[in-house]
């Protein structure tokens, strides 16, 4: 069963009431006989973080690439286009032999960007890489390769920025900067999506988070929601989730 | 499509090591295949031990003086060759590696020609060690002593055709020193044809005289078809060339170079289109790109554009190259480009398609080689060389792949020698296949 948080129940969950940014409804993607993805469906609104959380497996991936517009759902819809989403994969998606700005400038082009120039120029000092703009990324850190790659996805000022586990490669400075950076984007209210395996982390910066479960959502709602429903408060939100998932046999 | 042009050539502006091996290597295989071509094979060392007297190199067949010394000069011409002094001296260089082989003319080979009772021999010794370079120096003094047999054979044949007429025809004859005088068989029967006239029409005499007049009517008849005879002895094989496949002949030189650059065009543009495409899924761009940034048609078309560009720029630099070793057409440049940039475009195409397999870069450019390879080679089986079922089927295959057209496209591009429609057709139809397969595959992979 399905439990879905009502809107504005959750945990400081902004714009409460306001219409969605992007909305899923009934989204499902098989890969041969098994179901990565069954019957989902989400909103996010302006300024709000969604952690999606879940077992490995659970489809967590599958389901950003498809609302991002990368892998073609079986079925159900989005409602926003892929151009009108920024996009953040696992994996840095950079060209290693080119420069930070040469990468967002290659990008900012295919975006068709207004002004080039000042997309590139907001992005590097976005991302405090304004000093290693003439650096080819191969010579980059895993963390700020990572600056870059969620700066490419913020290139086209998209209303929804979705990020496929983005801190996994960081350390926890790295890690902390990619919060406050993140912050910032919610503040200017871009709504923000992200797929993770750390509840710690979903707990301490989501507004609400979606738990997948073999590629079906059994829980929408804020973190301490989730703790009151399994009974376990006081216990942290990991026990929680843990018991959540172990009750619903996954 | 353009930015993405633009981030291609700087990426490879910034793969040295690419970009070196991309230009070096058809520079280096234009060069040997233009070394192997214009430069003869070095001459092999040999010793000569000439024992024919001074003077005695001029035989005399039928009234005419030939100097054989002429054959013996065009030998040495084939060959380095150190003269030496005795038997002895001639097999010690050998024995020494000082030279390759010997080469022992005796003093009555001249004698043994003009009597022509016994074959002339000459002798070869010669080193085994090296058994590649002995085997050239006995196939070119082979060669070089079957042309002189054969021009002597001439020569007899010549002599021996002149006595007939003689005997035939009758005139004069001149030997050691004194003339004389043939009747011949012509003759004869005129001068019998009169006497049998003188006698009785029934007599013995005239039935005697009338079988000497058939005899030799017989003989003369016999011997006109010995012109033919002689001339079958004098030379028992020739050699009738007839063209049975293609509008013409390809030069040697013509084939070599389409081939070499055939071989450069396949690995550039295969490497290329691969890797440029492998690239996109290596550094994880790829999804990014197809996600609303840029259609999978137009990713392709733009890898399958640039390597097919940069690969007939190549191509044709290489044929500029080779043009300074060996003699190409340059009114013909234009269908040297059509050629280069069909064949560049199916390779292109299979390139993509094997790019849109692979996952990084290394694997692409390992599939690219290990493909492409047997193919080239497949298309290099001569017919004959296999049975014809298998042959039938190299044929097939070959069919099913850019090299075979595009060698077809580049050898008729240069010389004309056949038709330059029919693989540029087949080029492009491949390169569309190919271009189907990998836009396929990106669907499927991708």
């Amino acid at each position: 069963m399905t439990q879905s948080a009502r809107p504005g129940t959750g945990v400081s969950a902004p714009g409460a009431g306001a219409a969605p940014v992007l909305e899923a409804r009934g989204v499902s993607k098989r890969y041969g006989a098994r179901h990565a993805v069954r019957q989902v469906s989400l909103a996010a609104r302006p300024g709000e973080l969604l952690a999606i959380i879940g077992p490995n497996g659970a489809g967590k991936t599958t389901l950003l690439s498809i609302l991002a517009g990368e892998t073609r759902a079986d079925g159900g819809t989005v409602s926003r286009r892929p151009e009108e989403i920024g996009w953040v994969p696992q994996q840095p998606a950079l060209y290693g032999r080119l420069t930070v700005a040469e990468n967002l400038r290659l990008f900012a082009r295919l975006e068709r960007c207004a002004d080039v120039g000042a997309a590139v120029e907001r992005m590097l000092a976005q991302t405090g890489l304004g000093d290693r703009a003439g650096d080819r990324v191969e010579t980059l850190s895993g963390g700020n390769r990572q600056r870059v790659n969620v700066a490419i996805g913020l290139l086209s000022e998209p209303q929804v920025l979705l990020l496929d586990e983005p801190s996994t490669a960081l350390d926890p400075g790295q890690r902390e900067r990619l919060w406050e950076f993140l912050r910032g984007l919610l503040a200017g209210g871009t709504a923000v999506v992200y797929s993770t395996h750390n509840v710690q982390e979903a707990e301490r910066h989501a507004h609400r988070v979606v738990v997948l479960a073999d590629g079906e959502v059994v829980y929408v709602g804020s973190p301490r929601e989730l703790e009151d429903v399994v009974g376990a408060s006081g216990l942290g939100f990991e026990t929680a989730f843990v018991e959540f998932l172990r009750r619903r046999g996954h | 499509m353009r930015w993405l042009l633009l981030k291609d050539l700087q990426i490879l502006r910034r793969s040295p090591l690419l970009v070196a091996l991309l230009v070096i290597y058809p520079i280096v295989v234009s060069v040997l295949i233009g070394l192997a071509l214009s430069r003869a094979p070095e001459k092999p060392r040999v010793a000569i031990l000439n024992q024919v007297p001074a003077g005695g190199e001029i035989i005399s067949l039928g009234g005419e003086e030939v100097n054989t010394a002429r054959y013996s000069e065009e030998l040495f011409e084939a060959v380095d060759p150190v003269r030496v002094g005795s038997r002895e001296e001639a097999m010690e260089l050998v024995r020494e590696g000082e030279v390759l082989g010997a080469l022992i003319i005796p003093a009555d080979i001249t004698t043994k020609l003009q009597i022509g009772l016994e074959p002339a021999t000459v002798e070869v010794l010669y080193n085994a060690e090296e058994p590649v370079k002995a085997q050239f120096v006995q196939d070119t003094i082979k060669s070089q002593v079957q042309d002189a047999n054969a021009a002597l054979t001439r020569k007899f044949t010549d002599v021996a055709l002149d006595y007939l007429d003689l005997v035939v025809s009758g005139g004069d004859f001149s030997f050691l020193g004194r003339s004389f005088n043939v009747l011949g068989l012509g003759p004869a029967e005129q001068v019998l044809r009169q006497a049998r006239a003188k006698v009785p029409p029934n007599s013995p005499e005239a039935r005697q005289i009338q079988q000497v007049i058939d005899f030799g009517r017989l003989a003369r008849q016999n011997l006109d078809l010995s012109d033919e005879v002689l001339s079958s002895v004098g030379e028992p094989i020739r050699v009738d060339a007839r063209v049975v496949e293609g509008a013409g002949s390809t030069a040697l030189s013509s084939f070599a170079v389409a081939l070499a650059v055939t071989v450069s065009l396949m690995f550039v543009t295969l490497l290329l289109a691969a890797g440029t495409l492998a690239l996109e899924r290596e550094e994880n761009a790829f999804r990014r790109l197809v996600r609303g940034l840029v259609s999978r048609t137009t990713l392709l078309a733009e890898k399958v554009g640039l390597a097919a560009a940069c690969s007939s720029v190549v191509a044709l630099l290489m044929l500029c190259g080779l043009a300074l070793f060996v003699e190409l057409d340059w009114a013909r440049f234009p269908l040297w480009a059509a050629a280069a940039v069909a064949g560049a475009l199916g390779f292109a195409a299979m390139g993509a398609a094997i790019g849109a397999l692979a996952r990084e870069v290394r694997a692409a450019s390992l599939l690219a080689f290990m493909v492409s390879l047997p193919i080239a080679f497949l298309a290099l089986v001569p017919s004959g060389a296999v049975s014809s079922g298998l042959y039938d089927a190299t044929q097939v295959i070959s069919a099913l792949f850019p090299f075979d057209p595009a060698l077809a496209a580049l050898v008729a591009a240069l010389d004309g020698s056949s038709d330059l429609l029919a693989p540029l057709v087949h080029l492009l139809v491949l390169a569309l296949a190919f271009a189907t397969a990998a836009r396929l595959g990106l669907r499927r992979f991708g």
